[in-house]
């Protein structure tokens, strides 16, 4: 690389921060700059919309470089969208990030297979007491355990890394839910090639204008 | 067994159920719904039971009185979802107690609904709570579960012929499908016949008349009025 990228911010979910600097190591994506917020808006997607703008306005107050969203619609219901078109900012393809990481047409494939499947990822896997377990109560109720997950079949563990203690743990998450076991490797999927795509088509541009 | 005294320690004074009377029973009940004491809530039905009051009238100024008051605070951010399913379950005690008692008392069911989750989707919770409001308030729910495809749903109409249709998703790539169930009803020339209601988290009131349903509602309370309303006016129109 001869001369320094023009710098890129990305607003992420903080459930993506640690694959978002995987990537960013692994390919030497120097110039991204991560913010992330907090994962646990997960549970109340109306939130996310308004914390993303707050983010944005943030950022654009202290830099004029691209910003990309990683998130999903995550049960916005197209309001994210709304805020993102306001500022021309485009985010991760697809509804969720089970969707991105494993790609559309698989995971439409893995509900057609089994609906009852509940979906973990790395981070769900090492956060699940707090944001599985502990999030829906079944800490301190585990008789809830049947009425949250009494129609669910399988767990498959959607792996971004090879990481054996990793693949236990899922395993060990199923066991405790009384669902049978599946793990698919799927890498970082659909969020490296939409980063890949984005620095490509933006760029170029940046480069032009600066 | 230690933990068991440490908690009676935090726990406010043993209330004596029995020795309240009425109006302080029907508040207790409330709050022990809001607290997801199931157990506290079935002593309390069957004590009210015992002093002679009408089933309905205990489910209407206990339980669905209690559980109004949650949903208005999950609403608003106070309560949360574990919280909720707690309450719904603690109700769930009180109303299986009941259910058998209303239907052999011949009151008027105040109307019929085929409710289920669309297709793709499998979350559930909030649909059950629309179930038991509906039925806390009178009405005969047939509950289809989840995952329902629209040969499903015709199949329920076909063979409940409900006053209204209940949908609900909660997510964004299952709520269209509520589209397709209700241009299919079109199609077939059944729309008006029924009253369509769809619900679920990330609906709004726009989405619903984007896909020609009747009337979103953003709750499980909401929803008991909105059918009453939609009701009335059919039986006046
Ligand atoms: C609890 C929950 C779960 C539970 C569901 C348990 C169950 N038995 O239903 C569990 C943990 C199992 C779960 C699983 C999944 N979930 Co989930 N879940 C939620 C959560 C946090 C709350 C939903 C809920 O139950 N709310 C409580 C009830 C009381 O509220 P409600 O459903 O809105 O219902 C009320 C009203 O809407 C209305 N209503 C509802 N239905 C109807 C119907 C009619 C006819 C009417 C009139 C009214 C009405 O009245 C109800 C009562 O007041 C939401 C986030 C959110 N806040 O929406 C995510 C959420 C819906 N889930 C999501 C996802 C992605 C999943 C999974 C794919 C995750 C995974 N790791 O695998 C799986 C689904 C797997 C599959 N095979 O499809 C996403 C969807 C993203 C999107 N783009 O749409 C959300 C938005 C979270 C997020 N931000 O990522 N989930």
């Amino acid at each position: 690389m001869n001369q320094p990228l023009p710098p890129i911010n990305i607003i992420a979910c903080g459930a993506l921060a640690k694959e978002l600097m995987a990537l960013k190591s692994i390919n030497h994506w120097q110039n991204l700059s991560i913010s992330c917020l907090p994962a646990k808006y997960h549970n109340t997607p109306a939130l996310i919309p308004a914390a993303v703008e707050k983010k944005i306005l943030q950022i654009k107050a202290n830099n004029d470089a691209q910003i990309l969203v990683a998130y999903g619609d995550c049960g916005t219901a197209g309001v994210l969208d709304k805020v993102l078109q306001k500022y021309d900012i485009e985010r991760l393809p697809g509804a969720h990030c089970y969707q991105f990481f494993v790609g559309q047409n698989a995971f439409d494939n893995l509900q057609e297979e089994e609906i009852g499947t509940f979906y973990l990822t790395d981070f769900l896997v090492k956060q699940f007491d707090s944001y599985v377990w502990k999030n829906l109560g079944l800490d301190r109720h585990p008789e809830l355990l049947n009425l949250y997950f009494g129609n669910y079949k399988r767990l498959v563990y959607l792996a971004q890394t090879t990481n054996d203690s990793l693949t236990d743990l899922a395993k060990s998450c199923a066991a405790r839910m009384g669902l049978k076991f599946e793990r698919i490797f799927t890498g970082y999927g659909d969020m490296a090639n939409s980063l890949e795509r984005f620095k490509q088509n933006k760029i170029p541009f940046l480069s032009l204008a600066s | 067994m230690s933990d068991d005294i440490e908690n009676d320690e935090y726990d406010d004074e043993e209330i004596d159920l029995n020795a309240l009377p009425d109006d302080e029973l029907v508040e207790q009940i409330q709050n022990d719904l809001y607290d997801g004491l199931k157990e506290e809530v079935v002593e309390g039905t069957e004590i009210l039971l015992q002093r002679k009051w009408k089933p309905a009238k205990i489910l209407s100024e206990a339980l669905v009185g209690g559980m109004t008051i949650v949903g208005i605070d999950f609403r608003d951010g106070i309560l949360f979802v574990p919280e909720v399913l707690l309450s719904a379950n603690a109700m769930k005690g009180g109303m299986e107690i009941l259910k058998p008692l209303l239907s052999a008392s011949d009151s008027v069911s105040a109307g019929k609904m085929v409710i289920g989750t669309v297709k793709g989707d499998i979350h559930d919770i909030g649909k059950n709570l629309v179930k038991m409001m509906m039925e806390g308030a009178g009405f005969e729910v047939i509950d289809l579960g989840i995952n329902q495809s629209v040969d499903d749903y015709f199949a329920a109409l076909e063979e409940h012929k409900p006053d209204i249709l209940g949908m609900s998703a909660l997510l964004t790539t299952t709520m269209p499908y509520m589209k397709v169930v209700i241009d299919e009803m079109v199609a077939k020339g059944i729309r008006d016949d029924y009253i369509v209601l769809v619900g679920g988290a990330p609906l709004n009131e726009e989405f619903g008349e984007a896909v020609g349903a009747d009337g979103y509602c953003r709750d499980a309370a909401s929803t008991v009025d909105i059918a009453k309303q939609h009701l009335a006016l059919r039986k006046a129109g």
